[in-house]
């Protein structure tokens, strides 16, 4: 009985939101042109054959290029909208997150525009958790202002694992990846290295000044999808 | 041939009567002739051969080339056209019509007045006609092409007026008849005289086609033949009648898409595009047409579709007169795919992409495909997003980036040697050092697209000193003799 009631009591103090609800979250790359953060937005997304809807800015697409199917792989079509106004991409984002029978909605987003403010990322944010489908706002050159986005992520690239079988060759990705705001867990930075012949995400502990960072990443978890 | 001529006259390029055109289409060996016109028939040019042949007949000939597609589309419209004067018409091959006259004649004056009156109306629209009235669909085949003019015959002289008309008359195949030559049976009623005996043992194992006995049973009635008409589609058209003019249609348009999808939906059918005509006080007529990637009958997301883009109507001075048409009806079948009554996948994936091509236009919004390909930018294509492919390639071995450029972007670059990697090239006005590097890989041009002249690309991923993988590319070789030194352009980023 004592047990039982310990367990009671442990399961009442760990007050988490259920970890399936997704929800829209924003990643800001470190600078433009750097891809880690379409590759860790891709490498979260869950793993089904659902289209996923991608809607880009113009200025996105001329600096940063659109993605590119042969390197994302072809499991999961991809809807492209190219759109030029701030203002378009989020009236997309909306609508596409009326439709269940998408596996997830991305919009890249360039700078600060004025109707990307805290009232457009909670409407989304909302739409993003009544319809149960990943959202996530990739923002160039843009500032972390307010924004009523759940996680916050702050993305970067890492030189790359050593090559398993050539020492001068780029081995898998390594991104640094800080969570510097979230509504449902702890904040905390990590590095993780990306498979993607495995599909699989590690994350580890980043390390600074040669002490372990105390953090809710632990070494060798997978991201929940 | 009057087809073609009517069009060029529209256009306002007709070319003179005295000048010998003919139509050209494929043929196994080379161009034939399609169709002629009158001068080029004169100068002693047959359809059927060669156009070679007849450019050395004929040297002045001009040539075209035919659209058999357009005539066959514009012979199906003139198959409706012909109910004007019997109900019951039929296309016959890809140059004839057949109408059964049957009951029809004695409303327009009997056969011979129908058969001047039917001319007359054929000339009107341009086009030349051979007539003839028969009682069976393969007498009035025959009787049209080879027999006198406006011939009428009646169902006791079959035997008499058929007997005198070739062989070619029977609807053979080409093998068939240059049989039938060579047996020294040049006429139909030289067939008709051979026992019927014989015909049948040495045709037995011959199809339709190729049967003479057969298609002379056609001809002469023995064989039914049936004749089974089309039917026009019907239009779906709903109007409002205004008693003032207005100069905003919204609030009618809930209701107009009512009307039309419940018209629709008693015919069991759906559409794929909606016309939006309003017809102005001062005689004007501005429409908006909006589409859809599915067929649909439902009035809510119809109505959807024109939120933005009633605006666009220019009203003048108001109108009076709002109609909504249906286009591109199609069956539609009520498909339940679940048994709970849940939300329908595939029916809110076509309503988004409906939505988002309304509002941004149809060609910003697509779908990237594989193609086969090794250069970059050509192994992936746009189409629309909800093309359903037959064959898609498997996805790409090589290691590819995630993010294209558009254009790729020209960079400096320091190398240590010529054809090795770069050691440092600023991209954007920002230095990078290399510090690993993967390549090359080489992908030649493809010389059945490209100009002469292409230059091959040596492809390299790149890893700066802050981690960035790139993917950049050198076009050409030192000395390759197509240009001067190669350049460096930057394609792409890594994950």
């Amino acid at each position: 009985m004592g047990s039982l009631r310990v367990q009671k009591r442990l399961a009442g103090q760990v007050r988490q939101p259920d970890p399936l609800t997704h929800t829209l979250s924003e990643a800001f790359p470190e600078t433009a042109t750097d891809a880690a953060a379409v590759g860790f937005v891709l490498a979260r997304l869950p793993r089904t054959t659902a289209p996923i809807l991608w809607v880009q800015d113009r200025l996105s697409r001329k600096e940063a290029g659109r993605p590119y199917l042969a390197g994302i792989g072809t499991d999961r079509p991809l809807i492209m909208v190219s759109l030029s106004r701030a203002a378009d991409v989020l009236w997309a984002m909306e609508d596409g997150l009326r439709c269940k029978a998408l596996g997830g909605v991305i919009g890249e987003v360039w700078g600060d525009p004025p109707v990307l403010d805290f009232t457009a990322t909670k409407r989304l944010a909302m739409r993003s958790e009544a319809a149960d489908v990943p959202c996530w706002l990739i923002r160039r050159a843009a500032s972390p202002d307010l924004s009523a986005a759940r996680d916050r992520w702050r993305i970067a690239s890492l030189p790359s694992a050593p090559h398993p079988h050539d020492a001068q060759a780029p081995g898998l990705p390594r991104w640094s990846l800080d969570l510097f705001r979230s509504r449902r867990s702890k904040p905390g930075q990590w590095v993780a290295t990306y498979d993607r012949t495995a599909d699989r995400l590690d994350l580890s502990a980043a390390i600074r000044d040669g002490t372990l960072a105390t953090g809710h990443g632990t070494a060798g978890q997978r991201a929940a999808g | 041939m009057e087809r073609w001529q009517r069009v060029m006259e529209r256009q306002g390029n007709a070319p003179p009567d005295d000048i010998p055109i003919v139509l050209a289409r494929e043929g196994h060996h080379g161009p034939v002739i399609h169709a002629a016109n009158r001068t080029a028939r004169l100068s002693g040019i047959n359809p059927g051969s060669r156009v070679v042949d007849m450019r050395a007949i004929c040297p002045e000939l001009q040539v075209e080339y035919a659209d058999p597609a357009g005539d066959r589309a514009a012979l199906e419209r003139l198959v409706i056209w012909t109910r004007r004067w019997c109900p019951w018409t039929v296309r016959d091959g890809d140059d004839g019509l057949i109408l059964d006259t049957t009951g029809a004649d004695h409303l327009l004056g009997g056969e011979a007045a129908m058969l001047v009156e039917m001319e007359t109306q054929l000339s009107l629209l341009g086009l030349s006609a051979q007539l003839a009235i028969a009682p069976t669909w393969g007498a009035a085949w025959a009787l049209a092409r080879f027999g006198p003019v406006r011939s009428i015959c009646g169902p006791d002289e079959m035997g008499f007026k058929l007997g005198a008309l070739p062989v070619t008359g029977l609807r053979l195949d080409d093998d068939t008849v240059l049989l039938l030559r060579r047996l020294g049976l040049k006429t139909i009623g030289a067939v008709i005289d051979v026992p019927r005996l014989s015909l049948t043992r040495r045709f037995v194992k011959a199809g339709l086609e190729s049967n003479p006995l057969l298609r002379l049973d056609q001809a002469l009635g023995k064989l039914a033949e049936p004749v089974a008409s089309v039917d026009a589609k019907p239009r779906f058209r709903v109007q409002s009648r205004l008693a003032e003019p207005i100069f905003d249609p919204t609030p009618y348009l809930p209701e107009l898409c009512e009307n039309l999808c419940e018209a629709l939906k008693q015919a069991g059918q759906g559409c794929r595009r909606l016309h939006l005509m309003v017809y102005r006080t001062d005689g004007d007529v501005s429409h908006v047409d909006v589409a859809t990637s599915a067929t649909t009958r439902d009035p809510n997301h119809l109505h959807g579709l024109f939120r933005d883009k009633v605006e666009r109507i220019n009203p003048g001075f108001g109108f009076d007169l709002i109609t909504l048409e249906a286009g591109g009806v199609e069956d539609m079948q009520v498909v339940q795919n679940r048994l709970d009554g849940g939300s329908d996948d595939d029916l809110h994936l076509t309503r988004l992409v409906d939505r988002l091509s309304a509002k941004f236009g149809a060609r910003t919004v697509t779908r990237p495909v594989l193609r086969e390909s090794h250069v970059p930018e050509r192994a992936e294509t746009q189409v629309a997003a909800l093309v359903k492919l037959a064959d898609v390639p498997a996805s790409v071995a090589k290691d590819r980036p995630i993010r294209l450029l558009d254009h790729p972007e020209e960079v400096r670059v320091l190398y240590a040697v010529p054809e090795g990697p770069p050691a440092q090239f600023i991209w954007r006005r920002q230095t990078h050092r290399v510090a690993r590097y993967a390549g090359p890989e080489r992908i030649a041009p493809e010389w059945w697209h490209d100009r002469p002249g292409t230059r091959l690309r040596d492809y390299f991923k790149v890893e700066d000193q802050a981690g960035r993988r790139i993917w950049l590319y050198r076009e050409g070789l030192h000395e390759d003799g197509r240009g001067g030194d190669p350049r460096w352009f930057v394609h792409g980023c890594f994950a």
